[in-house]
């Protein structure tokens, strides 16, 4: 079965085309892109007036499986994946049980494969059961498939932990996600810190909860060698002294999320638990600084950290409720909205921080490029199409984010995993 | 006179200057009935008044339930444990079960920010904040400032200054926001740790030391210190509190001859000052307890009215 995409506007990493391409993907790999392609047999897709990116990649999404399927499962994570564009995926280990050893890997992958409209890697935990106290077998847990690690919802705290884990992981060739939280600086803050929290009268995670956890992993690179990436960057100070570690040539990447460039904790201001969100939304200052971030390379990369909760679990008070807001579906409008649109990035850098830079901070061959011979993901998106979140829209399993009756710009109008059409906009 | 409209009181950001002048006008009239041999008037026969009440509280609880009873209103109190209402029931059931109950004010205490506000967005019942978490508790800044007002025969002009733990105290956020918007000067002072981030934008001044304070206020409000405090690193010792930012009549020489001594109550004597002071000349911590009733009574007599026209005119 063959795939063949007429007048596609290709926009890769590295260069976005004037003119448009045909591409021609057969048995999921693309084989050939030319100025015009006849292919009989092919099923066909006009991509005319529309702009076409490798798939877009996202390597931090909570699919809460095993254990919580209530707020998600596999199959409606992956359905919301692909409506949002996305063709692959990495699930965080935080399930019950934590996904900390080979069996849970393979079985994951295996419920995945069969879904079949995307790739769902999971990632595994740093350390055993998320408990920082003992590293994770991880040469079985590369065997079965993960490519990365982290204890992602909290921290590894423990700084000799780390420093092993640094160190066995290089060895092992697994990359390290680190969720920066000193739990003994936030000490239960369920919003940021600041003006806000004292009129709310809120408890507050103040920044430096993340960026000192920021600061010891890049010393412990700099003297170790080895690579950390940081989660979810949210403060202006984080950003600085990754800025600051990159310009020596310390091996640290990062990611940002939409919500973290878009939204200030002036949302929390209705109480509404759709922004509770960790780390938690920040002030003026660091949403600039976010973008900025992004803007220069700083941040490496665009995730959503989609967290799906049940609306049972997020309709309690502010301070009971469960961290996180969903956002596969969102990411590239809220992205394609205030960056791409505002003129922070291109669409160029876009595609880099929603794939290309993704695929290489992980390791994933032959994704993140519309190329031949890679593989056949493809997202197409409507840069000017104008739309609104609702949650009659939302197929994600769970509906908590802030973002309903938001107008946006930019829409995914096709996703094609393995030369597959997996979603389409009808 | 301008006309009461509010139907829920959660926090003093809502209410205008106007709003909290019609409060103490009406306080001083029931201030009258409290002071008759049948303290009862029949403004509120046949209305439901219920305290729900999350935290344990008896001052607080005791002087809304009087209030109600004075007006002749039907109570019910509801404690956090006796009730349903606990963590695994969300809110949204919560307003709905207390709408089927067809109260017409439900007084609220919670140790969670924003919870009375939730409740006011999805309830029918007109909701009356007690206190919830460090945010806010309305009825205590409103019968402090009335205190000033009765003493002082006005709050504008006024410098009043607070001192303790700013960082978990609602008393303080309260007056705070209410003695700004009459139009008193305030200044917070208090350990550094439990200073809350930002709060100079709420437009007070935070002074460093407790003597430099007194020199300049004409009331001082002492905030009660939990003892916990110690435990959870804010403070070195509570020893040290007391020697540093507590009370006495030595350091009081150096005040204003009317300074007024104001305390939420319950007092700790010899933490946030002494036994002298507690019981001086300067001090109308009684006071503030006797004027509670009133300003509670004024609170549901004038949310009552509202209620009353918003049933009409649904029917
Ligand atoms: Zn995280």
């Amino acid at each position: 079965m063959s795939l063949l995409i007429k007048s596609a506007r290709i926009v890769n990493a590295n260069k976005e085309e004037k003119k448009t391409q045909d591409i021609l993907i057969e048995k999921g790999k693309i084989t050939k892109i030319a100025a015009s392609i006849k292919k009989d047999g092919a099923k066909t897709f006009d991509a005319k007036g529309l702009i076409v990116t490798p798939g877009l990649i996202d390597i931090h999404v909570h699919f809460r499986t095993p254990g919580q399927e209530y707020k998600e499962t596999i199959e409606t994570g992956a359905r919301a994946a692909v409506k949002g564009g996305f063709t692959t995926v990495m699930c965080m280990p935080n399930t019950q049980p934590v996904i900390d050893n080979a069996a849970i890997v393979e079985s994951i992958i295996d419920e995945a494969k069969a879904v079949g409209i995307c790739n769902v890697i999971p990632i595994a935990a740093i350390s055993r059961g998320q408990k920082d106290e003992e590293l994770v077998d991880m040469y079985e847990i590369k065997k079965a498939g993960a490519l990365a690690l982290s204890d992602d919802g909290k921290s590894v705290v423990n700084s000799q932990l780390m420093r092993m884990a640094i160190q066995y992981a290089d060895q092992a060739g697994m990359v390290l996600l680190q969720h920066c939280e000193d739990p003994l600086v936030s000490a239960g803050g369920a919003m940021n810190e600041g003006e806000n929290s004292t009129r709310l009268g809120i408890k507050g995670d103040p920044g430096i909860s993340e960026s000192i956890i920021v600061g010891r992993d890049i010393e412990l690179v700099n003297y170790l060698g080895g690579h950390v990436h940081f989660c979810h960057m949210s403060t202006k100070r984080s950003i600085e002294l990754i800025r600051m570690a990159k310009a020596q040539g310390i091996n640290v990447t990062a990611e940002a999320c939409p919500h973290h460039f878009t939204l200030t904790d002036d949302a929390v201001q209705s109480f509404d638990t759709s922004t509770k969100v960790n780390p938690p939304l920040r002030t003026g200052e660091d949403v600039e600084a976010v973008k900025e971030g992004i803007k220069d390379g700083t941040i490496d990369c665009i995730v959503t950290d989609h967290a799906p909760h049940s609306a049972e679990d997020k309709e309690v008070d502010f301070q009971h409720a469960p961290f996180g807001m969903i956002g596969l579906e969102t990411s590239v409008g809220l992205t394609m909205t205030e960056l791409v649109h505002k003129g922070v990035i291109s669409l160029s850098q876009m595609v880099d921080k929603m794939s290309t830079a993704q695929a290489k901070i992980v390791g994933l061959e032959n994704k993140g490029q519309i190329k031949e011979g890679f593989d056949g993901d493809i997202t197409v998106i409507d840069p000017d199409q104008e739309w609104e979140v609702t949650e009659t829209d939302t197929v994600s399993k769970s509906k908590n984010t802030p973002f309903f009756g938001y107008n946006l710009k930019g829409r995914v109008k096709a996703t094609i995993f393995a030369g597959k059409m997996v979603f389409e906009d009808v | 006179m301008s006309k009461w409209t509010h139907r829920h009181l959660v926090d003093l950001h809502d209410l205008s200057r106007e709003d909290i002048e019609m409060i103490f006008e009406s306080a001083n009239s029931f201030r009258e009935v409290n002071t008759r041999d049948v303290k009862k008037v029949p403004t509120l026969r046949g209305k439901s008044v219920i305290c729900l009440f999350f935290e344990p509280s008896t001052r607080t609880r005791v002087s809304f339930e009087l209030a109600a009873k004075r007006l002749s209103a039907d109570t019910i109190n509801i404690s956090g444990s006796s009730s349903s209402l606990t963590k695994g029931e969300t809110i949204l059931d919560t307003a709905k079960n207390l709408e089927a109950m067809n109260v017409d004010l439900l007084i609220v205490r919670h140790p969670v920010a924003g919870i009375p506000r939730v409740l006011a967005d999805n309830c029918k019942a007109g909701i009356i904040n007690g206190g919830d978490g460090m945010r806010a508790h309305p009825s205590q800044a409103l019968l402090d400032m009335y205190t000033i007002q009765e003493r002082f025969g006005k709050i504008d002009g006024l410098h009043v200054g607070i001192v303790g733990d700013i960082l978990h105290s609602r008393v303080a956020r309260s007056n705070i926001v209410g003695l700004l918007k009459m139009g008193a000067k305030v200044s917070v002072c208090g350990p550094a740790t439990l200073m809350p981030p930002g709060i100079e934008s709420y437009g007070v001044d935070v002074v460093e030391s407790v003597d430099d304070l007194i020199k300049e206020v004409d009331v001082l409000m002492l905030l009660r210190l939990q003892k916990e405090r110690q435990k959870q690193k804010y403070l070195a010792s509570v020893n040290e509190y007391s020697t540093v930012w507590g009370v006495n009549e030595k350091r009081l020489e150096a005040a204003k001859k009317e300074i007024l001594i104001m305390h939420p109550g319950p007092t700790n004597r010899g933490v946030e000052l002494s036994g002298d002071v507690a019981d001086g000349g300067h001090s109308v911590i009684l006071n503030q307890v006797t004027n509670g009733i009133a300003i509670r009574m004024a609170i549901l007599y004038l949310l009552s009215t509202v209620r009353d026209e918003g049933l009409v005119s649904t029917q």
